[in-house]
């Protein structure tokens, strides 16, 4: 039975990578999760310098989901690179860099430091609903995706995929735009805009006001968006949005997606990934498929 | 970094303290055997729709039945499953979280107001020196007896009807009292008023404060629970520090309120 899956020639040894954000650069998991188990790590956004993030409140609880404003708050790509690379470099698995930037010059200069480090694949964060300048005002139309796009594959020497937010019109278009622009992969979906107030403090949940929706509760949305975007390019999507089982990850692939990550779903319970990956196999052989590539976009 | 446990802990008995504070001994594989006072467990609920787990102190620690007590309020959707819990069933649990309170041979103010009594009732066991505690509440007292073996208790209420009409401060200054270190967990009003109290000129001495904050993980991955530190935090790089991690326990000095 092959498992294994390719993005860009990078081979991973199974589909189920973590969604950024959610799994630190894998430091804090691995007390619960084997990370050689793992397709890839893809690490929290990283920018050139540390950023502090938004003030708290950051995270709200909604039903079968929750919002977050982070607001990218990262140790910056010195600290990255002189601690987080090298402890996921003890790992038999794949290092995905998820890159932020508050100027199209901020995330030029990542890449070029990164061209230089032992990693597999950058991923770059156009879609961060939380932060003032950067992520989503690159993601918002597909012009700008293209134009990032291109300038950023002009200087990476490492595969690129560009992660695309669902909060657009068309999310086609979007998909059309990254591969236009040079993109290696697309992966989507990051988190729908949403909000929650306190009636009794009469205040909102968070103090950004709005935060990203995640969990159980987008994953209707998220596998619509990777069935049409699947649909729509050539190049390899990864797809993400609610994923907390291995008929979730099953039905991703079904629609399109070549990989899967695991995002939310790692604060409901630390060992989902490995459960996933296991689940994944088990209905594999319990339907006698022998390459995971049979099943993907079987679903017209 | 401590051993932490992702387990299926059994309930041992529930009962209520107080109508919406529960107390709930559960039996823990691991976990109460690395667990010390001051962390806490994250609490899943079975009932999907809830996703994130909760963050709730340990209250006690039975090493020897491997048990670990949690009293909680009941306050929302979560606590409210967990407050129906009944003896054999059993409950997803992540733990120890956090550091504890570093324990000093000193004579120590142990101070809890409100739902930050419960984390209060470890440390008073385990602490090694002379202490004072002082419990704060709006009315009603729970717990309260159970502290009287370890230390003097002093008691505030807000109405006046047990002990000093008033908070914990103003019981602090009517019963004189005095120490080498202070332990706190509260609301943060009551911790920032205890931040500025241990820091002034007369008073001066080490306050070591246990924060909450909305979490998701727990453990440190998400970035969610922040508080902001006087200094440069090493792992964050920026000045802001991991409650969940670093903490919930910090020195006084360290954190920004």
């Amino acid at each position: 039975m092959n498992t294994s899956v390719n993005i860009a020639g990078v081979t991973l040894n199974n589909p189920v990578m973590t969604a950024s954000g959610t799994f630190g650069s894998g430091m804090e998991y691995s007390q619960f999760v084997d990370l050689s188990r793992l397709g890839a790590v893809v690490t929290k956004g990283v920018a050139i310098v540390p950023w502090e993030g938004n003030p708290v409140p950051r995270i709200a609880e909604t039903a079968s989901g929750m919002l977050n404003a982070i607001g990218l708050q990262n140790p910056g790509l010195d600290t990255f690179i002189e601690r987080d690379i090298p402890f996921l470099q003890k790992y038999d698995t794949k290092i995905i860099v998820n890159v932020c930037g508050h100027t199209t010059k901020e995330y030029v200069t990542a890449v070029e430091r990164l061209n230089e480090q032992p990693v597999d694949l950058l991923e770059i964060n156009i879609s961060c609903p939380n932060v003032k300048k950067g992520g989503i005002t690159f993601g918002k139309d597909p012009k700008a995706v293209e134009k990032i796009t291109s300038t950023l594959k002009e200087v990476s020497k490492i595969p690129l995929i560009m992660k695309l937010s669902p909060n657009c019109a068309d999310i086609s278009e979007m998909a059309k735009a990254a591969e236009s622009g040079g993109a290696d992969a697309i992966s989507l979906i990051n988190t729908l805009t949403g909000m929650k107030i306190d009636i009794n403090k009469r205040t909102f949940a968070l103090a950004n006001k709005t935060g990203g929706l995640s969990g159980p509760a987008i994953k209707p949305v998220a596998l619509r968006m990777v069935y049409e975007a699947a649909h729509s390019v050539n190049i390899p999507v990864i797809g993400m949005g609610g994923i907390s089982s291995a008929e979730d990850a099953i039905e991703f692939i079904l629609a399109g997606a070549t990989a899967v990550s695991i995002g939310t779903a790692n604060f409901m319970n630390p060992n989902v990934t490995i459960e996933v990956i296991e689940g994944i196999e088990k209905y594999l052989k319990e339907n006698n498929i022998n390459d995971i590539s049979d099943i993907r976009g079987i679903v017209e | 970094m401590t051993e932490k446990y992702y387990e299926t802990a059994i309930i041992i008995r529930q009962e209520e303290l107080l109508p919406g504070i529960n107390s709930m001994w559960i039996k823990t594989d691991k976990i109460a055997e690395v667990a010390k006072a001051g962390q806490f467990l994250n609490l899943y609920c079975k009932d999907k729709s809830r996703i994130l787990p909760r963050p709730i102190s340990i209250c006690e620690i039975d090493k020897s039945d491997m048990a670990i007590r949690l009293v909680y309020r009941v306050i929302g959707e979560g606590t409210d499953e967990f407050s129906k819990l009944h003896t054999g069933d059993t409950i997803k649990v992540t733990g120890p979280l956090g550091n504890g309170f570093p324990i000093k041979q000193k004579h120590a103010i142990i101070i809890g107001g409100g739902i930050g009594i419960p984390p209060m009732l470890e440390l008073a066991k385990t602490f090694p020196g002379e202490k004072d505690i002082v419990l704060g509440y709006s009315n009603e007292l729970f717990l309260d007896g159970e502290f009287e073996k370890y230390g003097n208790v002093h008691i505030a209420t807000v109405s006046g009807i047990y002990g000093t009409k008033g908070n914990v401060l103003d019981s602090i200054k009517e019963n004189a009292i005095s120490g080498d270190i202070i332990y706190a967990c509260g609301p943060m009003p009551m911790l920032k008023a205890i931040k500025e109290y241990a820091e002034s000129e007369e008073i001066n001495i080490q306050c070591w404060l246990s924060l909450e904050e909305r979490m998701a993980c727990g453990i440190g991955a998400c970035l969610g629970c922040m508080t902001k530190s006087k200094n440069k935090d090493a792992h964050t790089q920026v000045n802001n520090k991991r409650i969940c991690t670093e903490g919930p326990v910090f020195l006084s000095k360290e954190v920004v309120m």
